[in-house]
């Protein structure tokens, strides 16, 4: 690519600049900066460009927006509520929806991007936890990100509970009640959050301060950290021809990657805009002001809190009395053991996988998913856990437009949940295994052609055709799992670390994950074993003849 | 509001003038009595007995009043067809003067409320801002904030009120069909119920400022959406510029 003259008149200024801050170093650095190219690389990028519509619209709606429970006799646009006593909050909401120009296109696209930037922060976390991205050195941008997805949830809800419509104050009565679910502290907590009894005057205006202030602070933060990190630590690639450990295979940051980043940003905005014009969000008029009196079927909350709304919803009614106090378990362990047992695995995962495999090298090529079929399983059977209670969350929605018995659906996803996670493990564990025996057999003796010859000698064979040379490098791409520590030393005497319980719930556990393992392909039959848990990557030599045998 | 005044002219226009207050008063012909009583026995008295004091397949009907056959009949519930958890609204199975002779026959066996008056039930003359409040601590918890309907316990449901007739929906409040309470008047006066009425046909006639109402079925449509065509198209792109970007390499 030829570049053309800098004009004189940028090149004055860029001279300006460099003389006082070097930055031609830094950008000459910068630019040439690679990005692997693959569409799942994308995902990221989709919440970071999602986030920033986020916080321009917000702070449109910021000017308008009044978090204040005061009421007031609403007479505004809406005719149809004229006369209803509101909070100065919803009649707010109701002014920016009806008499702002462009307020509701805003609120929509507030809303919207707000429902995109949380899907798309979990399906990038898919990606990284199914490719094995997270690994060593990369623990500590999966501990970034997976803290931003939850302060998401936090800040979604926080944002669903301004309008103070009949929705947002029905999140706030669940919300209560959890509260107030926790034992010894509960009922403190809850008046301390709402500064006295449900609902009070003060929750609005300070989850306020907390949603457009302090967490999108936080995240901004934290944002900012998890791409200094991944700049700082380049990113993964697929597994590939020429693509190593050691190397970035891609497209430099200036100016391929940039155009296709900005193409993209544009995208992610149109469309988010496109939704905000033409499909009604969170229509609050419809809701009506909040009353504690009131409830209406069908309200949910946004579907990343459905998972929480569906555990609360199929959770049998068990409590425990004693002592005069009630320990609401209906309430306590959905809507907190089972965040805790989402959550929980979700944090630890990087450090609980390098501890049970005893794997502590770099990866800078990222695993595909069926190479490590228990990770891949597991996950599996995270995302159908999850799944299945975000539908438990819209039961009766199901019910009513399925035509099925709303008990029905209830008992229906009690068995799902204990039994679709352990199904979805078993089923993705098999495929796992069996891709990989495809992938071993196909790096070895070449793939089925589909081309049947006949043999002089009259017989049929079906042609079994070389992978290229990229095909063939993806094939033997796994890695294997290390042995761990040898148990037992030269003396037969077990190593103090393995006799522990510690000890031997891990060597269990890596047990676990090896146990089923399918050797890495060997790339036709050259002899070549890797057994010895080292890279599965060849050296130059072999590379080399490799090839030969090829022609 | 002109299509549902057309609706409640084409409603009443065939029903009597006279019937009046929600009241025990019926002043109906004989000759109604006598076509009704007629044609409940050939559709209605297998289930609800030959003097409609009820079988095992069918409550008795002294008492319920002109209200409840006019609402049954009139939404098509009636006749039955075979009894399930709860009968389905239909199309009619008779016209609007068999309707009202089957109303007038049960109503002379014992009284029981009658069928509202136009003036009763016109939403032009309700407050729609007292009605959604009503609405919302009294029907909203089954029929859905918009009207939209939703899933009741033992496969039942509360159906959407889209399309009910204002005279129905009062109907519907003095006689509280199947699971639904009834709203008698000291709990919800007559002036109350027509600001029910309203504002569901208000709220079921205005347009959505937002774009596609997406059902107005809240948040559960609105991920579906956000999932499906937001990041699905967003993600769409993502494949589309690297396999672009890929053509160039
Ligand atoms: C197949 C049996 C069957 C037939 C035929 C039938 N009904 Fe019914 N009817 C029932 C049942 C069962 C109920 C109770 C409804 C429920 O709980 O949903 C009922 C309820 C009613 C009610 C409501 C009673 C109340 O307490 O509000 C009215 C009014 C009524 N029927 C009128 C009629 C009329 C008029 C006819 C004839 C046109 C008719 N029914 C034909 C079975 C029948
Ligand atoms: C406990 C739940 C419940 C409540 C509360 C309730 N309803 Fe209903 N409603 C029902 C059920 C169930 C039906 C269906 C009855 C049937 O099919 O026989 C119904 C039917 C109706 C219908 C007939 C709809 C049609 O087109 O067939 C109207 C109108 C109606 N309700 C209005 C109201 C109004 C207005 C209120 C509040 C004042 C209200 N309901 C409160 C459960 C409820
Ligand atoms: C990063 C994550 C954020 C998420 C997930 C989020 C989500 C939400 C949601 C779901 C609502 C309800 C809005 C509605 O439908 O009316 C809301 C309201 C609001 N948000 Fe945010 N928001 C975020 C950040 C911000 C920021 C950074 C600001 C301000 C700078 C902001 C300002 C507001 C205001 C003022 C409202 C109330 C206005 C209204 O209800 O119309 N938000 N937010």
């Amino acid at each position: 690519m030829t570049t053309p003259p800098t004009p004189k008149a940028l090149g004055g200024v860029g001279t300006y600049i460099d003389d006082r801050f070097h930055s031609a170093r830094f950008a000459g650095v910068n630019l040439r900066k690679v990005f692997p190219n693959h569409w799942s690389f994308m995902l990221g990028e989709i919440a970071l460009y999602s986030f920033i519509i986020i916080l321009l619209s917000g702070t449109f709606l910021t000017f308008w927006f009044n978090p204040s429970m005061h009421e007031v006799v609403y007479d505004g646009s809406y005719t149809k509520l004229h006369g209803v006593t509101m909070s100065q909050a919803y009649e707010s909401t109701l002014r920016i929806s009806f008499d702002v120009r462009g307020g509701l296109l805003m609120r929509q696209v507030h809303h919207w991007a707000a429902l995109i930037f949380i899907a798309a922060m979990f399906v990038h976390m898919l990606r990284v936890f199914f490719t094995g991205a997270f690994r060593k050195p990369r623990e500590l941008n999966w501990l970034i990100g997976a803290t931003l997805l939850i302060l998401g949830f936090v800040e979604g809800l926080l944002g669903y509970s301004l309008p103070d419509d009949l929705l947002s104050g029905m999140g706030l009565r669940i919300a209560e009640g959890v509260l107030l679910s926790i034992p010894v502290v509960g009922t403190y907590l809850m008046f301390f959050l709402f500064g006295g009894e449900f609902p009070g005057h003060d929750i609005i205006p300070r989850f306020f301060t907390l949603h457009v202030l302090l967490i999108p602070g936080i995240m901004l933060a934290l944002v900012v950290a998890h791409f200094m990190i991944l700049w700082h630590q380049k990113h993964t690639q697929y597994p590939g021809k020429g693509k190593k450990e050691s190397n970035v295979i891609g497209t430099p940051m200036y100016p391929a990657f940039a155009v296709k980043a900005g193409a993209f940003f544009f995208f992610v905005f149109g469309v988010t805009a496109l939704l905000g014009a033409f499909a009604q969000i969170n229509p609050v008029w419809l809701y009506g002001p909040f009353t504690p009196a009131a409830i209406s079927s069908g309200s949910q909350p946004d579907f990343y809190m459905g998972w929480l709304e569906g555990s609360l919803r199929v959770f049998p009614a068990w409590e425990i009395n004693a002592f005069g106090y009630t320990l609401a378990l209906s309430v306590l362990i959905p809507a907190l053991g089972i965040p805790g047992l989402v959550f929980t695995p979700l944090i630890i995962w990087p450090f609980l996988e390098q501890w049970v495999t005893g794997d502590k090298r770099q990866h800078h090529v990222v695993d595909r998913p069926r190479n490590a079929p228990v990770r891949t399983a597991f996950g599996m059977s995270g995302v159908t856990l999850y799944g299945l209670l975000w539908l438990a969350g819209a039961n009766d929605v199901i019910s009513e437009r399925l035509d099925v018995p709303l008990y029905g659906t209830t008992w229906f996803f009690r068995f799902a949940l204990i039994l679709g996670p352990i199904i979805a493990f078993i089923v993705t564990k098999r495929i796992c295994l069996g891709l990989q025996r495809r992938d071993a057999a196909a790096a070895s003796h070449g793939y089925e052609s589909g081309i049947i010859k006949q043999l002089p000698s009259g017989e049929f064979i079906e042609v079994h055709q070389l992978l290229t040379e990229d095909a063939e490098t993806v094939a033997v791409a796994k890695k294997e799992v290390p042995a761990l520590a040898a148990a037992v030393d030269g003396d037969g005497v077990p190593s103090p670390g393995s006799r522990s319980m510690m000890g031997r719930v891990r060597s269990r556990l890596h047990n676990f994950v090896v146990k089923d393992d399918i050797p890495v392909g060997e790339p036709h039959g050259n002899g070549h074993g890797d057994g010895h848990g080292g890279r599965p990557e060849l050296g130059e030599a072999e590379a080399e003849e490799r090839k030969e045998l090829r022609h | 509001m002109l299509l549902a005044l057309a609706v409640i002219g084409v409603v009443y226009a065939a029903l009597s003038p006279e019937t009046g207050r929600a009241e025990a008063t019926v002043s109906a012909s004989v000759k109604d009595v006598t076509e009704g009583k007629r044609l409940f026995d050939q559709s209605c008295a297998s289930c609800h007995g030959l003097n409609a004091e009820g079988t095992k397949t069918g409550p008795s009907l002294i008492g319920v009043g002109a209200a409840a056959v006019d609402f049954q009949v009139g939404t098509g519930r009636m006749p039955a067809a075979n009894p399930g958890a709860q009968m389905p609204r239909k199309r009619p199975v008779f016209d609007d003067q068999q309707t009202k002779a089957l109303a007038a026959y049960v109503a002379s066996l014992g009284g029981g409320p009658a069928i509202p008056s136009k003036e009763q039930v016109d939403p032009a003359t309700g407050d729609a801002a007292l009605g959604q409040s009503l609405f919302i601590t009294n029907c909203a918890q089954c029929h859905n904030f918009a009207g939209g309907g939703g899933a009741l316990t033992g496969g039942k449901k509360a159906p959407d009120l889209h399309e009910t007739t204002p005279s129905h929906i009062y109907s519907a409040m003095i006689t509280g069909p199947q699971a639904m309470p009834v709203f008698n008047d000291t709990t919800v006066t007559p002036e109350q119920k027509r600001a029910i009425i309203a504002y569901i046909v208000e709220t079921r006639e205005e347009p959505n400022p937002g774009g596609f109402g997406l059902d107005r079925l809240g948040p559960v449509s609105e991920g579906l959406v956000g999932w499906v065509v937001g990041l699905g198209l967003i993600v769409a792109a993502a494949v589309w510029i690297t396999a672009k970007q890929r053509e160039n390499d």
